[in-house]
């Protein structure tokens, strides 16, 4: 029988693997820098290791390398199986595969060296840039080739979020990146001030949005109904939900530009629309959670289910906590501080890579020939390291950012401030210890997970092929 | 028209579109249809026998040849 009757594996145990690697190497690095707030001599007086460039270094390597990996990983797994296809291109996957660890490789390079576009987020240089949208149309066509190759008449949901997620991310990343070069290190955006401004918080809450929201909703709605064997709560609200969620995120991004030059009534719409975004991001919370309804004796016994329901919990925090922080007057007292850092690892630790975490751990197995990771202790283990870890980064972000907002805003009955700024980072040094501890603690949970993956993946045969099943 | 009418019809034909995508999903003809939809993770994912996933190779009726490596 022909390969074209079995499943593509091996790029999903590619993107799994580096998941995983990465995840490791971008999580070190943000150990790095927390310890770095705490005792700035561990910059070595090097300008490769300094705070300013192996910030977006962290930034890039957890979203873009650890999170990227996890969302093609998964995707290219949940299309072929919810479509019983193999998919499209086989040399088209593999070119998304060595493509986007170019990318990778190319950003780990050039962020310490210093050359940037100074874009948050977006702060590759343009040639890079071209790479990435070339990998990215790649990755289009090979996922939405699957889906018209398949051989079910419905789209599952899952496919519908991963699909908003590839279109968006393709039209933000080409339209926020346009510029004109100058040299092969240098360019300007074709935008400039307030249009620059806005494009590019247009662009970065839309990564938050689609790339770490849509994507990962994506994974919920496959792994969770799939581990916690029973169909999604309500597919009618999935379809709501998804229809909502992507129709609003995108007016959400002048948030991001609260008081600042932005007219006040882009500031405004940004605020409302924000507000609005807690309405869907509910609504897929409670789908999720519900699923395990008549099944919560599974949360008991299978921690990976208990990854997925944990980051929904966090999904559903971060997701309050965020259209909060976007109303004008607590954003005045938010902005700026370390509350925002706290509100940004409440998403991207406790949802974003919790939910990475377990579909890795039910994904794996299944494309190593086997039924469960090598050890589950292991996996219970890295549960808890890792939540306790999350609970101490975010909590003490919290509470620092709150006590710096008080700080700067405390004026004395002269006009005069209260406190200089160097007397408000003096007192954070205690949370930046306990924000350190924390981030130690979730980077020691993904290396148990990396020896587990490894030890998973060696046991395993990986030369087993999945037969495409036959449709229902 | 000035721009506060436009975006008052704006703002109202995305609420009528939010109604009827409500409407839409929720009526009872789309029923059939999602629940054989929520169905699809379910199918199972590959062989039935545990043995058969690492070994399917040498598994006969499976429909499966050796790996090619």
């Amino acid at each position: 029988m022909d390969r074209s009757r079995t499943y593509n594996d091996v790029v999903v145990r590619q993107f799994t693997i580096a998941t995983v690697v990465w995840g490791a190497v971008g999580m070190t690095v943000g150990v790095l820098i927390a310890a770095q707030l705490l005792w700035p001599e561990l910059n070595f007086d090097i300008p490769w290791l300094t705070y300013s460039r192996l910030r977006p270094l962290h930034t890039n390597a957890v979203i873009f390398a650890f999170g990227g990996s996890a969302l093609f990983a998964s995707s290219y797994y949940v299309v072929q199986r919810t479509c019983h296809t193999r998919l499209f291109s086989d040399a088209l996957a593999s070119f998304t595969f060595w493509g986007w660890q170019v990318v990778i490789v190319l950003a780990a390079i050039t962020l310490p060296l210093g050359l940037t576009q100074s874009k948050e987020y977006a702060e590759l240089i343009w040639p890079i840039d071209v790479l990435i949208a070339v990998v990215w149309i790649a990755y289009g066509v090979v996922f939405f080739g699957t889906i018209a190759r398949r051989r079910v008449n419905h789209i599952y949901v899952a496919n519908w979020f991963y699909a908003a997620y590839i279109i968006t991310i393709a039209v933000l990343h080409i339209v926020n990146s346009l510029a004109i070069p100058v040299s092969l290190g240098l360019s300007y955006p074709i935008y400039s001030g307030i249009v620059d401004a806005m494009v590019q918080w247009w662009y970065g809450h839309n990564a938050v949005g689609f790339f770490l929201t849509a994507g990962f909703l994506g994974m919920m709605y496959y792994f969770i109904p799939k581990r916690a064997e029973r169909p999604v709560y309500s597919y009618r609200l999935s379809v709501v939900h998804f229809w909502a969620l992507i129709s609003t995120y995108m007016w959400a991004g002048p948030h991001h530009l609260h008081y600042t030059s932005v007219p006040d009534w882009a500031q405004s719409i940004g605020m409302v629309v924000a507000l609005i975004v807690l309405a869907p991001s509910w609504g897929g919370v409670s789908n999720g959670i519900m699923t395990l309804s008549g099944a919560w004796d599974k949360l008991r016994t299978d921690p990976v289910l208990k990854f997925m329901i944990v980051a929904l919990s966090f999904y559903g925090m971060s997701t309050f906590e965020g259209p909060m922080m976007s109303i004008k007057t607590v954003n005045a007292l938010s902005h700026y501080t370390d509350w925002t850092i706290g509100h940004v690892h409440s998403g991207a630790l406790g949802w974003v890579a919790l939910i990475s975490f377990g579909c890795v751990y039910a994904l794996l197995p299944r494309v190593c020939g086997r039924q469960e990771m090598y050890s589950v202790r292991l996996v219970e283990l890295h549960f808890w390291v890792s939540t306790v870890g999350i609970v101490l980064y975010v909590t003490s972000m919290w509470i620092a950012g709150v006590m710096q907002g008080l700080m700067w805003r405390a004026v004395n009955d002269d006009g005069t401030l209260t406190y200089s700024f160097v007397e408000s980072l003096k007192a954070t040094y205690p949370y930046y210890a306990v924000r350190l501890a924390g981030g130690v603690l979730f980077l020691a949970g993904t290396l148990i997970m990396a020896w587990n993956v490894w030890k998973t993946v060696v046991t395993g045969d990986r030369r087993a092929l999945q037969p495409v099943l036959e449709p229902a | 028209m000035d721009a506060g009418t436009w975006r008052g019809i704006f703002t109202v034909v995305m609420l009528l579109l939010f109604i009827g995508i409500w409407a839409w999903a929720w009526s009872g003809k789309r029923k059939q249809m999602f629940d054989a939809a929520s169905r699809l993770p379910f199918e199972p994912d590959q062989p039935a026998d545990p043995q058969g996933a690492r070994s399917a190779g040498e598994k006969p009726g499976t429909g499966v040849e050796s790996p090619q490596s």
